[in-house]
């Protein structure tokens, strides 16, 4: 298709938008005045949730069922809707569906930080600064609020997190006399230890998924996507994205991961049996194999993720998101305090309580949080690994303004040399191609 | 007008043979199915661990179909209602529609009845899913999207259920017939309802089981019109369950989505079987009428 | 009248029955009370959606800072110069030429069998043939993707009884065949339907003139029964391309388990429904969606036309 035509309007829109942000960042950072796009107080919440009404929210979290119940015995005067709309992509398709359409959005929806910069930039979402809300940075991790900040706004409040650690059946690695790896070629060589010695096992299953790819790009120091008002630079060739490759080349050459899908059947019997031997996943993967993977029970452990050089433990972020209000909701301020609500305040308690890796500094630091024993993992106090790796997440990642769309294409691409089991770098030549091509077409300098 | 016959007139011996060949074939059909119901017997633990055609450990059909009906505030039920609901306005909607324009386009010489039949054929050539967003739009602005008229609406058009009317008419209802009715001054609308739709039955019962079935199957366009689980018909909901086995707080339920599938299948053969025999007893009614 | 030809038959093709001196123009008029009600619905669902859709083709909309333009045909010269949806074309015509024929195929069997009284319990096999269309797509697609699992499914058991990968259902050599086999497997049954309805209404002077001239089982169905049942044939194989052409649920649901297997542009209506769902790609979508279209009724015309010129 044609290169793109700009638009004078735009052009004015966008300069005007980009002043406003730089003349907020400029303006310093306390009291009412926090660096963002737009500033306010908390009074116009605050009144909202005395005034009451009725709001929609949308999410699929296990504990968003039970947060709303307690929202609403705290605030009798609020209705909440709570609608699970579908999980992942389909509920990213309804919310663009009914953003399209012009009506059926909710006011709050839950949106994975990956996905955030997308709504966001399309004007979908309400700016939380307006209310006040940029007075809440300190109450989180600098990785999740980084997440939520788009271009100077605050584009919604961090519920979860996923600092990556290294989940490992403990059993099978000491039957087999293996070592936890501490850096990722201590891990390859553990890789071809486990096959080795029995065939059916593997160190991991990996089909290619992009959350993953980007996660661990993200921890070997590779910046691959950095957007600035209309310009996107996309580089899945630096140095990060290369130093993983080289690793992950070589299980993925020699055939030492699983292609079992992940989130398949197969994948959690999988789990269970030991066929897969490890996981390198996000800080809430203990909920998921404590209530799916039970045959697991007291065979499984964490360990840091491992690193490139042994040294500094330095982990990624993997998975989490957090709540936005729409810019479709007839009752913002309302919205907001239901957000607020949820992530700075009594909805904490039922998000903790299912099981849920908080975002917020004082729950992680709580030492009730930090040394309660898993029995699943064999009494291992587990949050002790994953607290300590949530504040050694690579600062300065930022995802593509278009990441949904980028997601639903790396089979196309990445997948390919997954499939055909060789180096991943041409696929993410490919990947990188098709991404500068759809942004260049949607309105985006992309020069890759 | 000659005799219809619902059998050749000749007797021919059964064979063992061609019994044989047809009962491979129907391995072929239950394998799965036996599979499915097998599947269904077990506990979501078991699933993960027994071998496919075995039994579990636990024999958990039943609590498994309390848990179906019980799950997430009992919603599987409220998604049978609403299957049930579009089946009974949509499917019934569309074998009403589709029989009175079949039989208007086959009994009725008028201007245009060709181009019906390109308009036709070149719009279920189009791909429905890919219109999903132009009429996805359309329904938004009329304000129907996330209620129950966003499924019944399009499910009131069958065109294959017009064709097989149409074609059926053309052959079931002889000319005659209208004329003498005609003559004796019975209005158009009288005669449809009153010698026509007795002649069509066989046809209209047909009509209606291929349309029950794809109503009860309708799945694409549910997914995109509805946001509400409260007004998912089962398909929609139960690939929602299958869907929710994946990422951050993922809840995988396959004993569930598995013995919902088996319950979304029940009524639907149940309901075949009995208009089967409608089906049957029309057709042999028809061929004897005349 | 003394002979019926096949009562399911497409409508152009025949000629008009209707005595001539029948007043035609005060029953002309009426033809529309019928027809009129399927025709509204009918233009609310499926022509008001195409119409926008070649609307919405003419233009490009950017996701971000909100432009449109006009475009004129541009979509269309780059959707035939895609090498994307060729791919994907491609793809769905050769799933075309081998599974239809083969399903067809069965469900003639299946129909003739069953129609030749030769068969035990003739009843119960019509049900149980018919069975697996019962069962929604989503359903049978979620059913075959835990059977097909070559580490825990059937089709591991299968390979452990044979000692080795003899299948591997989910991989990028099996998928087609594995999500051919889906489709045979729901549509032969419904397939099988309408041949055995267009065989129940065989006129029985046929078979009777048929016997005088001493066929047997063989010579009746090749001389009697398939040339009656031509217009159902016809029916079913212009259905079968469409559905072909149109395929979507069984690779879309098995995507999942075969992630690197099925592409988002498997097939043209996965690969127009990507453009929307996933790339907000509306207009280039619908571009697809109607050139599909349009190629998919030229290929059903042509059949059609050659399907009743054979019998004529």
């Amino acid at each position: 298709m044609s290169p793109t035509r700009r638009s004078r309007q735009v052009a004015i829109v966008l300069a005007t938008a980009l002043a406003t942000a730089l003349s907020a960042c400029s303006s310093g950072g306390d009291g009412g005045t926090a660096p963002g796009g737009a500033t306010g107080t908390q009074d116009a919440v605050d009144a909202a949730l005395r005034e009451g009404g009725e709001i929609t929210y949308w999410s699929w979290t296990p504990s968003a069922k039970a947060q709303v119940e307690a929202f609403q015995q705290e605030f009798p005067n609020v209705k909440i809707n709570y609608v699970n709309a579908g999980t992942g992509n389909d509920h990213y398709t309804k919310l663009q569906n009914a953003i399209k359409a012009g009506s059926g959005a909710p006011d709050v929806a839950q949106i994975e930080y990956q996905a955030l910069p997308q709504f966001a930039l399309t004007g979908s979402l309400v700016d939380l600064g307006q209310y006040g809300f940029n007075d809440f940075q300190d109450d989180y991790t600098p990785s999740t609020w980084n997440s939520v900040k788009v271009g100077g706004g605050l584009f919604g409040l961090p519920q979860d997190s996923g600092p990556m650690a290294l989940f490992y059946n403990k059993e099978l690695f000491d039957k087999h006399a293996i070592a936890v790896p501490k850096t990722w070629a201590e891990y390859v060589d553990a890789a071809r230890k486990l096959h080795a010695a029995d065939p059916t096992k593997y160190i991991t299953a990996d089909t290619g998924d992009a959350g993953f790819a980007t996660s661990m790009i993200w921890q070997a120091g590779g910046k691959p996507f950095t957007t600035d008002g209309k310009s996107v630079k996309i580089d899945l060739q630096d140095e990060g994205a290369k130093k993983w490759t080289s690793t992950w080349d070589q299980l993925v050459e020699e055939k030492l991961v699983s292609t079992i899908p992940g989130w398949s059947d197969a994948w959690y019997k999988a789990l269970a049996d030991g066929t897969i031997a490890t996981l390198a996943l996000g800080a809430w993967t203990p909920g998921v194999l404590e209530s799916s993977v039970k045959g697991g029970a007291g065979k499984w452990a964490v360990a840091p993720l491992p690193t490139y050089d042994g040294g500094t433990p330095v982990t990624a972020e993997n998975g989490g998101g957090g709540q936005s209000v729409l810019k479709q909701s007839s009752k913002p301020a309302l919205a907001a305090g239901f957000v607020r609500w949820l992530n700075n305040g009594n909805g904490i308690k039922p998000f903790l309580e299912s099981g849920g890796f908080p975002a917020t500094k004082a729950d992680l630091d709580s030492a009730a949080f930090k040394d309660k024993a898993s029995p699943y993992f064999g009494g291992q106090q587990i949050n002790q690994v994953l607290t300590a790796a949530a504040g050694q997440v690579v600062p300065g990642w930022s995802y593509l303004p278009y990441q949904l769309y980028a997601n639903s294409i790396f089979g196309d691409t990445v997948g390919k040399s997954y499939a055909a089991g060789t180096s991943l770098d041409p696929g993410l030549a490919d990947w990188q191609k098709a991404l500068v091509d759809y942004g260049n077409q949607q309105g985006f300098t992309v020069n890759g | 007008m000659s005799t219809v016959a619902t059998r050749s007139p000749l007797k021919p011996r059964k064979s063992r043979l061609l019994t044989a060949v047809m009962a491979v074939y129907l391995l072929y059909t239950l394998v799965p199915l036996a599979w499915l119901l097998i599947s269904a017997t077990k506990t979501q633990q078991d699933l993960l661990s027994t071998s496919g055609m075995a039994f579990g450990g636990t024999f958990a059909l039943f609590d498994n179909i309390a848990e179906t009906f019980t799950h997430d505030d009992g919603i599987f039920l409220r998604w049978l209602g609403n299957t049930l609901l579009y089946v009974v306005v949509g499917a019934g909607g569309a074998t009403i529609l589709a029989t009175a324009a079949g039989y208007g386009l086959a009994k009725y010489k008028f201007r245009g009845r060709r181009a019906v039949f390109a308009v036709l054929l070149g719009a279920i050539a189009i791909p429905g899913t890919a219109l999903a967003v132009p009429t996805f739009l359309m329904f938004s602005n009329l304000g129907l999207t996330n209620t129950p008229w966003a499924i019944i609406i399009p499910s009131l058009v069958s065109p294959f259920g017009l064709y097989l009317v149409w074609t059926y008419a053309t052959e079931a209802v002889p000319d005659e017939l209208l004329e003498a009715a005609r003559i004796d001054g019975a209005g158009e609308v009288r005669i449809f309802l009153t010698v026509t739709l007795r002649l069509l039955m066989p046809g209209v019962v047909t009509v209606a089981l291929f349309a029950v079935v794809s109503t009860w199957n309708n799945y694409f366009l549910p997914l995109i019109m509805l946001s509400k689980p409260e007004w998912y018909p089962l398909t929609v909901g139960l690939n929602q369950w299958s869907a929710q086995a994946s990422g951050v707080g993922a809840q995988p339920i396959y004993h569930l989505v598995i013995t919902g599938s088996v319950i979304t299948i029940v009524p639907l053969v149940i309901a075949f079987l009995l208009l089967q025999r409608f089906w049957q007893s029309g057709l042999t009614a028809g061929s004897v009428k005349q | 009248m003394t002979s019926i030809s096949a009562p399911v038959e497409a409508p152009p093709a025949r000629p008009a029955r209707t005595p001539r001196n029948v007043g035609r123009l005060r029953v002309d008029r009426k033809g529309w009370l019928f027809v009129g009600p399927f025709l509204a619905v009918f233009a609310l669902v499926f022509l008001a959606p195409i119409v926008y859709a070649v609307w919405l083709s003419l233009f490009r909309e950017q996701v971000f800072f909100g432009g449109t333009e006009f475009v004129g045909l541009d979509n269309y010269a780059a959707v035939l110069g895609d090498a994307k949806f060729w791919e994907s074309f491609f793809r769905v015509l050769l799933f075309l030429v081998v599974q239809v024929p083969v399903m067809l195929g069965l469900a003639l069997v299946a129909a003739l069998a069953i129609d030749s009284a030769r068969l035990h319990a003739a009843g119960f096999f019509r049900i149980v043939v018919f069975l697996p269309y019962a069962v929604p797509a989503v359903v049978a697609a979620l059913m075959w993707g835990f059977i097909y699992g070559d580490t825990f499914g059937l089709a591991a058991d299968l390979n452990e009884l044979l000692g080795r990968k003899a299948v591997e259902p989910l991989s990028g050599d099996w998928i087609l065949l594995s999500i051919g086999n889906i489709v045979t497997w729901e549509f032969v049954g419904y397939n099988m339907l309408i041949l055995y309805s267009a065989l129940k209404v065989i006129p029985n002077d046929l078979y009777e003139a048929a016997a005088i001239d001493g066929a047997g089982t063989f010579r009746t169905i090749l001389s009697v029964k398939l040339p009656a049942i031509r217009g159902a044939v016809m029916i079913a194989t212009i259905f079968s391309i469409i559905g072909s052409f149109q395929l979507f649920n069984e690779p879309n649901i098995l995507r999942s388990l075969a992630p690197n297997a099925i592409n988002t542009f498997y097939t043209p209506n996965m690969y127009a429904y990507n453009l929307s769902f996933g790339g907000q790609q509306y207009n280039y979508s619908a571009t697809v969606a109607i050139v599909m279209g349009v190629i998919t009724a030229i290929i059903a015309y042509v059949v059609q036309l050659r399907g009743s010129r054979k019998g004529a």
